[in-house]
């Protein structure tokens, strides 16, 4: 009987504190949007771009620190200019698409690097930008990412089809009269602001690993679209609400440990699957 | 489908296009009038995919119309179905044989809408048709190179095009599908389609299509196979010889091995 209270006391505890359920909500939150924007990405291999859209912000994200400005807007605005520029750039052809991201990635990073340098004295909030902190969300931040998400999941509920289309087969997207360059486009401007979204709650530095691992583990559990999605959205959650568990309890940084946790489910489910393979006889 | 009787489905005016600067074809003018089958050959090389790719706006055209029903083509592209060689489909991506053949109603679902159950009965009435209906579950990469096939022919079916282009449809399946892709084909074009078949054999061309376009990076001959179906027609077209036989009651084209 003791047992029992103790563990549920130990579950229930954290999420005394506002500041914890707080960062419930905004982990998940997050965590889910990326895990359906994710699903994109595993399965065109946009991880590369996702990556530096994510480094690209920061330049962004510190100017508008420096003129006392909105971050998220900040942020948005290099990721969508660095989107552009990558497209302008491999355009002609001598460029390749990933060496343009590798120029514009570290171009745009080392640009809020040298800028951050400029700032003589206190930067712990700049290094949460690039670190995540959760534990920090507040209830405006709540509202933003409630919103921006809310706008993410309703442009992937609207252009469900010609998303899957075009990630299938953008030449047959092409030849049917579909306007594949915009649809491009939409959708890297969902992983932008998606990438905006968690800022805050993983960092810059690792947001990749949630657009990536929950994604990656639910298509190594399923065939079919539509389950990926959901099944990389719980997965998503799962390693939220367990990240932030080991955070409170051990008392390390809140958004590595959710990519960690996420990383730990990959790897149980790939090493699950093999074993099981393994065991049964080959038809 | 509407039953307004245009003069021609297809008209291709002066079309040049390439993949950069030089043409790869040019001078390209033909028309076709609805309800034909029609093949283009040409030997590898000439043309044909790119002429193709160039109708469908795939690559820009460096000069020309292009025309379907009169109007410009690149406007009305949900009405031109589009099978490309045996290429790689995106073997990995978690989709069903139904998923893909689905794809093929988007255009007419339209933007933001969900396929209703018309697009469903479109779906089960092609794969059924292709002879997939039990593979409808499957992933898509679990199917064989012919069943592939099959399957984006279904998706094309699914579609229910005016103009159909379908490039080299019976490369890499064998001969009972080949007859079976056949027969569908010319069950469309008896229902008024217009059915565009680029193609290597020479000899199913010389029984089976109503008019033969012949491409060598520019248009060597159009007309019925009676008409373009002669040996020098075939040297320009193919650049080597070949020789038309008669094997009882059909003709038969073979490569001539002593070069006359």
């Amino acid at each position: 009987m003791r047992g029992w209270f103790s563990m549920i006391e130990f579950l229930v505890a954290p999420f005394e504190f506002g500041f914890m359920q707080r960062a419930l909500l905004g982990g998940v939150l997050v965590g889910a949007i990326c895990a359906l924007v994710g699903t994109y990405v595993v399965l065109r291999g946009l991880a590369f771009v996702g990556d530096a859209l994510a480094h690209a912000a920061f330049p962004g994200v510190v100017i508008a620190y420096l003129l006392k400005g909105n971050i998220y807007l900040g942020a948005t605005i290099f990721a969508l200019a660095t989107a552009l520029a990558i497209g302008l750039v491999s355009r002609r052809g001598r460029v390749s698409y990933d060496t343009a991201i590798g120029i514009l990635f570290a171009g745009a990073f080392a640009l809020g690097v040298l800028l951050m340098s400029t700032i003589h004295g206190y930067t712990v909030d700049l290094f949460s930008f690039l670190f995540g902190n959760v534990l920090g969300i507040s209830q405006r931040d709540l509202l933003l990412v409630g919103l921006l998400g809310a706008m993410v999941v309703l442009t992937i509920i609207l252009f469900y089809k010609e998303l899957l289309l075009l990630s299938f087969d953008p030449t047959t997207a092409e030849a049917m009269g579909y306007p594949v360059q915009a649809l491009n486009h939409l959708l890297l401007g969902l992983i932008a602001l998606t990438i905006v979204i968690s800022i805050q709650a993983v960092g810059i530095i690792l947001v990749v690993a949630l657009l990536v691992t929950p994604s990656a583990t639910a298509y190594l559990l399923t065939e079919r679209f539509l389950r990926m999605m959901i099944l990389g959205v719980l997965l998503a959650a799962l390693a939220a609400v367990i990240g932030l568990y080991l955070s409170y309890y051990l008392n390390v940084a809140s958004g590595a440990a959710i990519v960690l946790v996420s990383t730990c489910l990959f790897f149980l489910v790939l090493a699950s699957l093999r074993l099981w393979k393994a065991r049964r006889p080959r038809a | 489908m509407d039953k307004k009787p245009w003069k021609y489905c297809l008209e291709v005016r002066d079309l040049a296009a390439g993949y950069d600067d030089t043409p790869a074809i040019e001078g390209i003018t033909f028309a076709i009038p609805p309800g034909q089958m029609v093949g283009v050959i040409g030997p590898n090389g000439a043309g044909k995919s790119t002429l193709f790719k160039a109708i469908l706006g795939l690559i820009p055209r460096q000069r020309g119309e292009i025309l379907l029903h009169e109007a410009p083509a690149l406007s009305q592209r949900a009405l031109m179905g589009y099978l490309p060689q045996l290429e790689e489909i995106n073997r990995a991506f978690p989709v069903s044989v139904e998923d893909v053949v689905m794809m093929g109603r988007y255009p007419r679902v339209g933007w933001c809408r969900r396929p209703g159950p018309t697009d469903d009965e479109s779906v089960r009435q092609a794969l059924t048709r292709v002879d997939l209906l039990p593979h409808a579950q499957t992933q898509i990469g679990q199917l064989s190179g012919g069943q592939q096939q099959r399957a984006l022919l279904a998706r094309v079916l699914a579609q229910d095009p005016h103009l159909l282009l379908l490039d080299e449809p019976l490369s890499g399946v064998d001969a009972t599908t080949q007859h079976a892709i056949f027969a569908l084909l010319e069950e469309l074009r008896d229902n008024g389609k217009t059915v565009v078949v680029a193609t290597h054999d020479l000899n199913c061309v010389v029984e089976r299509f109503d008019l033969v376009l012949c491409i060598n990076r520019r248009v060597i001959a159009y007309g019925p196979p009676k008409e373009v179906f002669r040996e020098d027609i075939l040297d320009k077209t193919y650049g080597h010889h070949l020789m038309i036989v008669q094997v009882g009651d059909r003709r038969v084209v073979v490569a001539d091995e002593h070069g006359h």
